[in-house]
């Protein structure tokens, strides 16, 4: 068999609890499409405790390959360990490609493996595409448009993208690939180790399954104005979230940013309040049934990307709709 | 005593920067005169600097890489009550890409010496990358914990570090010499004071370029950048929008009964 000129295109997969993440199988089968487009091999990279029978999802999303590296030590993300062993195991089979999803570990072990392999990367992608040369145009959201970097020269060529950029691949139960087992020292590294992982479960609706969405921006305000736009979430049993502006107000935490760098959302009804439809954001929200603007600038992009606009100061529209929305619901309620 | 740099970016201010533009036809950015500002979460890197010389006998160091321009936000940092400002600028460094800013950075903190703890904004809101923090780690080859929320024990050479998870975090023992990215969770940026605005002007700035860093002008700038942008386009949206009019009454009634006959609410 002639050797591919390309390398496989790879996917640095994730578990939690022994679970393959969604990130991960959906970044797995858009790594299969690449593949298919380059006539070469899909593969993931897994590291975690007991893992051997927690693989067969890799393969059901398009992996024909899955480097395992399995001990005590590897059930959580433990930096150094983690990229010691992705480095190692690039330099020996030379992907042509690397995904990581845009997740905490993902966002750290990126970098640290991008600068060992002495490559670039390129953050939060909204799109992967081949050009005429098969080379990886990696789309992300700017300037009011989409800029679409390269990495001509060095390989791998290395992505990270967030949940809800590609669909979940239809997983395809008959199929099967090879467990390759990685050898990974279970010794921890003397400079930086992970003590302790503490997952909290949210209290609030999640933003990924909801079926209405309202974000709130800059035109918040101040905290006062921020918290009507909550009350205006509550008030449609929605889920709250925002841009960029208010996570750096304090307004908000950075878990509820929808878009590039943050949370995809599809609900059936977005309402955006006091924000301008920034591609950053915007990007962030896939497939919804209706979109509703309000602003006070009549000139703002978000009203060219929406259904319905109000042109008006949040400060006072929202309060006033909030209160139409009580009074519909109280009489529903009496009838 | 505790070395420490604080990396720091001067970016188009946040508020003005949605000025820049790309052209529909020329499908090129338009550019105009957008202020330079600190970016916002290397402000909390500096606090977190500056509390640790509250406790501690420490030195800071503000390091930043830009246009001749980006000498204000620089002279900002020792208005804060940074020791010291270095601005690597030259045109060599021009069109770097994070890959590039690292390796540059990094060549600087290994000239200035020893250091015990780098600091760096997580993220700089105009490129957003993240990744300069944890590459300048690789390239001095130390250990780096991202998206710090909370420094739990730094006494002596083996901190505790929590760092931000989505929901959760992870508890981390790092050694020194590391590099941290800090969110904003991590502190409140204290506000710049007249007497300290006053001592930075007696303060100078050294200014580095590429011949003092010793380094070849492939490894620096769009040169030594793997990644390049390669096209610039223009979205077009597939909505068609209705302006709702009247009173801001009539506006709330007519929004209420478009979501209503929606059937989603």
């Amino acid at each position: 068999m002639m050797k591919n000129i390309y390398g496989p295109v790879w996917v640095i997969a994730e578990q939690r609890d022994c679970r393959i993440r969604t990130v991960s199988l959906q970044l797995m089968g858009q790594a299969q499409k690449l593949a298919a487009g380059l006539n070469t091999t899909a593969e993931a990279v897994l590291f975690g405790n007991l893992m051997q029978h927690h693989v067969r999802p890799l393969f059901a999303a398009g992996a024909n390959r899955v480097f395992l590296g399995s001990n005590p030590r590897l059930a959580f993300y433990e930096p150094e360990i983690y990229v010691q062993a992705i480095v190692r195991l690039a330099q020996e089979h030379e992907p042509e490609i690397i995904l990581l999803g845009s997740t905490a570990m993902g966002r750290e072990l990126a970098p640290l493996v991008a600068a060992r392999l002495q490559t670039g990367l390129t953050a939060h992608c909204i799109d992967l595409v081949f050009d005429e040369n098969n080379i990886l145009e990696q789309h992300i959201p700017a300037y009011g448009g989409l800029l679409s970097i390269i990495c001509p020269q060095k390989r791998p060529q290395m992505a990270t993208i967030a949940k809800g950029v590609f669909p979940m691949p239809e997983p395809d139960p008959d199929r099967s690939g090879e467990i390759i087992p990685v050898a990974v020292p279970e010794d921890v590294s003397p400079r930086l180790q992970t003590l302790e992982v503490v997952h909290q479960i949210p209290d609030e609706i999640p933003l990924e399954s909801a079926a209405i969405v309202v974000a709130g921006g800059a035109g918040a305000g101040d905290p006062d104005g921020w918290r009507q736009i909550a009350d205006l979430a509550d008030a449609l049993n929605a889920a709250l979230g925002c841009t960029r502006p208010v996570v750096d107000e304090g307004w908000a935490p950075l878990e509820s940013m929808i878009g590039q760098s943050g949370r995809m959302v599809s609900p059936e009804l977005y309402i955006g309040v006091g924000l301008s439809g920034e591609q950053q954001h915007m990007v962030g929200i896939t497939g919804a049934k209706v979109m509703v603007a309000i602003n006070n600038d009549a000139k703002s992009p978000v009203f060219d990307q929406v259904d319905y606009g109000v042109v008006d100061d949040c400060r006072a529209f929202v309060p006033v709709l909030i209160k139409k929305i009580k009074a519909y619901q109280k009489n529903q309620v009496t009838c | 005593m505790i070395n420490i740099v604080v990396c720091v970016k001067a970016v188009p201010d946040p508020q003005q920067a949605c000025n820049i533009r790309i052209d529909p036809v020329t499908k090129t950015l338009m550019r105009c005169e957008v202020p330079l500002v600190l970016n916002l979460l290397d402000k909390n890197a500096m606090e977190a600097a500056l509390e640790l010389k509250e406790q501690f006998d420490a030195h800071i160091t503000a390091l930043s890489m830009g246009p001749p321009d980006a000498e204000g936000i620089v002279r900002e940092c020792l208005a804060l009550g940074a020791d010291q400002g270095i601005l690597l600028s030259d045109r060599a460094f021009a069109g770097a890409d994070a890959y590039a800013t690292a390796y540059t950075l990094a060549t600087a903190i290994a000239k200035i010496g020893p250091v015990d703890v780098v600091f760096c904004g997580m993220a700089s809101s105009d490129g957003s990358t993240e990744w300069v923090g944890p590459e300048i780690a690789t390239f001095l080859d130390l250990p780096v914990v991202t998206m710090v929320e909370e420094i739990v024990e730094c006494r002596g050479q083996q901190w505790k570090v929590k760092a931000s998870l989505a929901h959760g975090y992870r508890l981390m023992q790092v050694q020194l010499p590391a590099v941290f990215t800090v969110t904003r969770e991590l502190n409140t940026p204290r506000a710049l004071v007249f007497s300290g605005i006053i001592k930075a002007r007696k303060k100078s700035i050294v200014r580095w370029g590429i011949d003092d860093l010793g380094v070849p002008a492939e490894a620096v700038g769009l040169k030594g950048s793997p990644t390049i942008v390669s096209k610039l386009s223009t979205t077009e949206s597939k909505r068609a929008v209705e302006i709702l009019t009247g009173t801001r009454e009539e506006k709330a009634a007519q929004l209420l009964q478009k979501l209503l006959n929606s059937g989603i609410v």
